[in-house]
């Protein structure tokens, strides 16, 4: 009881964290919960009357092929959440194990990886992805959108974790767990990687944020997955029928209200947790 | 038989700068040559003094194998410590343990104290039941004076210095070492409480017969502490021998300095009205060749642009300084001769 | 040391600092009463958290919350109160009147400024004027005093040893003829040999200024060696202020007692005598005596009333019961 009233006086204290959780934790709900309350099949095309603005039946309105909006972002947002959650932790996943490993052991193994990671770095991202996307000949499915965004994600993970380690490598309780017969192995995960937590928690949500946008950005550019209501591909198919021009609001202002929701909610939490993972910038307590 | 711990010649040596722009690359001589031998039957309680820069925590790095010499061996029971296979590794990391001087730094601050304590149970097998390990861990903490009740539990922040320090103790005496070598263990401890933990270590060589290796810039303390005394100078060694003769006739002109710059807690010495006889010059870190008190010394001359060995004094000591000359030299630099195992005080 | 009446330099009257956290409120300095005399050496002597460093921070206006200065006068000799100064007057006290060497000064001076160059920049900033060559005079003098060479003036700090960057500190402190000098841990940083030097350099340009120096720290061999009087604080009180022959040879307060006997020297070996107890939370503290948990002449009535002032003469004071009689005790202002 007593961690879990510190947990709740901190969010209190740290009121970016909390924000950002509610944000997202009404994202997940309308993900999951979504789907009691509204009809799913009205996300496929020609399931309804199309080109309707808002209204009490449609609250999001309907498209040009017919599909009821509400139901797409039902539909969609877990999809374009999943890409995130695998690109997010995939990417972070090789970060860890690459981040900590080339900064605790050194040497040559330290020297490629730095190597690898820092030239990887300078390419711009959106070119890669665009490259990798194009060349597949296959139906780009939800899952490989998340494996060709993850292909990208892991760079800046290893590279901020590898610095992290470097300088907890030197720290007198790391000394103290050699002096006590701990192994390399040992002193990594049991001594350095609890520290590291907040921190690690905070770039996981920056990874997915990083994987969502980057996901959208390449359906919005129509090369993701054609059969699937992701927010992205909702908003290639409007940009591709010009909703813009014809008025019908609806239908781009709303996926990207809730990119921009996702986004800010990430965000906030990413914030939070630095703030956490950072005693310097905690409040005095 | 094999001593317990040894530094055999031990050399250290960093080198700066990357010898690519400069003509050559700049070394710090941070431990110009050290020969000492700990004997693991007969306890002793030996002080490594030495100013900042002296090369004093150096050597005890070293000593723990935490890093390599540049030249010579640390050895113990005979193998070099940079050699030793696992086993042997264990025993040494039980034989020879560890105090150091930040009492916070020490602990991680995601783990209660208990991991601290918990953790050498495990991983030397000392204990076979979560009991045995927790009656172990009581008997340690109240060996230093500490109550279980209010240690165990706690984070390191919610306790105060003088018992996080208590609790290194007491973690470095569950392992029943023979050795433990003490990195300014009361320097950054408040001062009511540094007595009563050099007490705690005084105890422990006495009652337990572990010996130590003390080391500090705090004469005083050594002086109460310890039997031996080891006086460091930039790498080097200036004076060696028992603590009475050392510190309270000491030969070498930089012990001479050190210790009358020493102030005492008694109103009305000449302390503050004595010239200091030192000269106040910057000294590089710089090896020189010579003795590396020179550019200091009220007494320097010629000779001292050579490096004096160790000459042995006629009370057993021994000084590295021109002054004495005359007297034989000090075999192969060996301090154990001196500091010995043999605690006859007088 | 004159045996008449010395004038007082600064008065300090029921000074209260408190820092405000979550779990309460934390009395750093409690209800602390004190005068400098004029040209004294002083020496402030506490563990951590005795409030002596806030106690000297308090005067310069240097407390940062979420300390705040609760109460009480420091009335310096031409009538101000120090501690009601405000705005443009706080930055003018500092170096006019009261200056400070803090702690770890000599880690502070700008790295990429010559020494010289950052000596008459704080006296430009103070408000003095002159020219070039004036202002270099005066920095050679004020190296001078504190023993360095002019030369030292068109050095960096990285160029010089840890003594000279400190008497550069001290040059910089003195700059504008303080009358009173606070020095926090100067030497604690430095090495035995250079510390004498420099509390010997101290002392000379103590005695030429004819300034009040006050020395906060915790070695007693120092305090013994370098000041005139001492004053003992423990949890934010002074508990004891007196000559320092008096104060090491017959302390007063049970803490000082403990704390002299504990000071470890070369004149015993082998005797260890700590203080018994833990030390006190601020946020928790004792009722009555602050110290009487740990006391080992701790009376009935410590628990429950707290000392006042018991006067020593012009040299000082003891806050303790011992020293009061039942009818004489009174409450703490």
């Amino acid at each position: 009881m007593h961690r879990l009233d510190q947990i709740l006086y901190y969010l209190r204290e740290n009121p970016m964290l909390g924000a950002g959780g509610v944000l997202i934790l009404f994202i997940v709900l309308f993900g999951t919960l979504g789907p009691l309350f509204v009809d799913t099949e009205l996300a496929r095309p020609l399931s309804t009357t199309s080109r309707l603005a808002p209204s009490w039946d449609h609250p999001f309105g309907t498209d040009d092929a017919g599909r009821d909006l509400l139901s797409v972002m039902v539909v969609g947002v877990p999809l374009t959440m999943r890409v995130g959650l695998l690109a997010g932790t995939v990417g972070l996943g090789v970060g860890i194990f690459l981040g900590f490993t080339s900064g605790y052991l050194g040497g040559t193994f330290d020297t490629i990886v730095r190597g690898v990671v820092d030239t990887l770095l300078t390419v711009p991202g959106l070119v890669v992805l665009i490259s990798i996307a194009s060349t597949i000949r296959e139906e780009i499915s939800v899952n490989i959108m998340a494996m060709v965004v993850a292909s990208l994600a892991w760079m800046w993970p290893t590279r901020v974790i590898r610095a992290q380690v470097l300088t907890m490598r030197e720290r007198a309780y790391v000394q103290m767990a050699k002096l006590n017969g701990m192994s390399t192995m040992e002193i990594i995960w049991k001594e350095l990687f609890p520290n590291l937590l907040p921190y690690l928690a905070a770039l996981f949500a920056n990874a997915v944020n990083y994987a969502i946008l980057a996901s959208i950005g390449l359906e919005a550019l129509g090369l993701g997955p054609q059969n699937d209501p992701t927010v992205g591909m909702t908003i290639y198919w409007a940009i591709t029928f010009s909703a813009l021009i014809r008025g019908m609001w609806w239908w781009w202002a709303i996926p990207i209200l809730f990119i921009g929701l996702v986004f800010v909610g990430l965000l906030m939490i990413a914030a939070g947790l630095d703030e956490l993972a950072n005693p310097k910038q905690r409040k005095a307590v | 038989m094999a001593p317990l711990l040894e530094a055999q010649h031990v050399r250290k040596v960093y080198r700066g700068g990357d010898g690519l722009l400069r003509e050559e690359a700049s070394e710090t001589v941070a431990v110009h040559e050290f020969t000492l031998a700990i004997d693991g039957e007969t306890p002793s309680f030996t002080t490594i003094a030495g100013e900042s820069g002296s090369g004093k925590t150096t050597i005890a790095r070293l000593l723990l194998g935490m890093q390599p010499p540049t030249a010579g061996t640390v050895r113990y029971r005979g193998i070099d410590v940079g050699a030793l296979d696992r086993g042997q590794m264990r025993a040494f990391r039980q034989d020879v343990q560890a105090i150091f001087q930040d009492p916070f730094e020490v602990y991680n601050p995601f783990y209660k104290i208990d991991h601290i304590l918990t953790t050498p149970i495990q991983k030397f097998g000392l204990a076979s039941t979560k009991a045995q390990a927790a009656e172990q861990i009581d008997e340690a903490l109240r060996t230093v004076g500490l109550r279980p009740e209010e240690t165990l539990g706690r984070y390191p922040h919610q306790l105060s210095g003088g018992q996080r320090q208590r609790i290194t103790i007491a973690r470095a005496l569950l392992l029943k070492p023979k050795l433990i070598i003490a990195d300014e263990p009361v320097s950054m401890v408040d001062a009511s409480l540094r007595a009563t933990i050099l007490a705690n270590l005084h105890k422990l060589y006495t009652d337990f017969g572990i010996s130590f290796i003390y080391i500090t810039h705090d004469l005083t303390t050594a002086y109460q502490v310890s039997d031996k005394i080891v006086i460091l100078y930039h790498g080097t060694v200036a004076e060696a021998g028992g603590v009475e003769q050392v510190i309270k006739d000491p030969k070498h002109p930089y012990t001479r300095e050190l210790i009358h710059s020493i102030p005492a807690p008694d109103p009305g010495n000449s302390w503050i009205e004595e010239e200091v006889e030192e000269k106040d010059v910057e000294v590089s870190d710089q090896a020189t060749g010579g003795c590396r008190y020179a550019p200091r010394c009220a007494h320097a001359e010629a000779r001292c642009e050579q490096m004096p060995p160790l000459y042995r004094l006629d009370d057993g000591r021994v000084a590295s300084c021109v002054l004495y000359d005359k007297q034989e030299k000090l075999d192969g630099g060996d301090l154990t001769q001196i500091i010995g195992t043999t605690s006859n005080e007088e | 040391m004159s045996d008449s009446a010395r004038e007082v330099l600064l008065d300090i009257q029921g000074l209260e600092v408190h820092f405000e956290t979550r779990r309460g409120i934390a009395r750093a300095v409690n209800d602390v009463d004190l005068q400098l005399y004029k040209g004294e050496r002083f020496g402030l002597v506490g563990e951590s958290g005795s409030g002596k460093t806030t106690m000297i921070l308090a005067l310069l206006h240097m407390i940062k919350t979420p300390g705040l200065i609760a109460g009480g006068r420091a009335i310096f000799d031409d009538g101000t109160d120090l501690l009601s100064l405000r705005g443009d007057e706080v930055r003018k006290n500092r170096l006019r009147r009261v200056a400070m060497v803090p702690q770890g000064a000599m880690n502070s001076l700008n790295p990429v400024m010559r020494i010289g160059d950052q000596i008459s920049l704080t006296i430009r900033e103070h408000g003095e004027e002159g020219t070039k060559q004036e202002l270099a005079a005066r920095v050679t003098q004020l190296l001078d005093r504190v023993e360095l060479k002019p030369e030292v003036a068109m050095l960096y700090p990285h160029e010089l040893s840890g003594g000279m960057k400190q008497r550069a500190c001290i040059a910089q402190a003195i700059s504008l003829g303080p009358q009173l000098i606070l020095a926090d841990e100067p030497t604690s940083a430095l090495d035995v040999v250079v510390q004498r030097q420099i509390m010997q350099t101290l002392r000379e340009l103590q005695l030429q200024l004819e300034a009040t120096v006050l020395l906060v720290g915790h070695d007693m061999g120092l305090m013994a060696q370098f000041a005139e009087r001492v004053g003992i604080m423990y949890g934010g009180k002074l508990v004891e202020v007196g000559s320092v022959t008096e104060v090491f040879r017959n302390p007063q307060h049970p803490y000082t007692q403990l704390l002299i006997s504990s000071i470890p020297s070369f004149e015993r070996r082998g005797i260890f005598k700590g203080i018994p107890g833990v030390g006190l939370s601020l946020l928790d503290p004792p009722s009555g005596c602050l110290f009487h948990p740990r006391c080992p002449q701790a009376m009935e009535r410590c628990s429950r009333d707290e000392p006042g002032l018991t006067s020593l003469g012009t040299e000082g004071h003891v806050s303790c019961l011992l020293h009061e009689k039942e009818e004489t005790h009174g409450t703490s202002a």
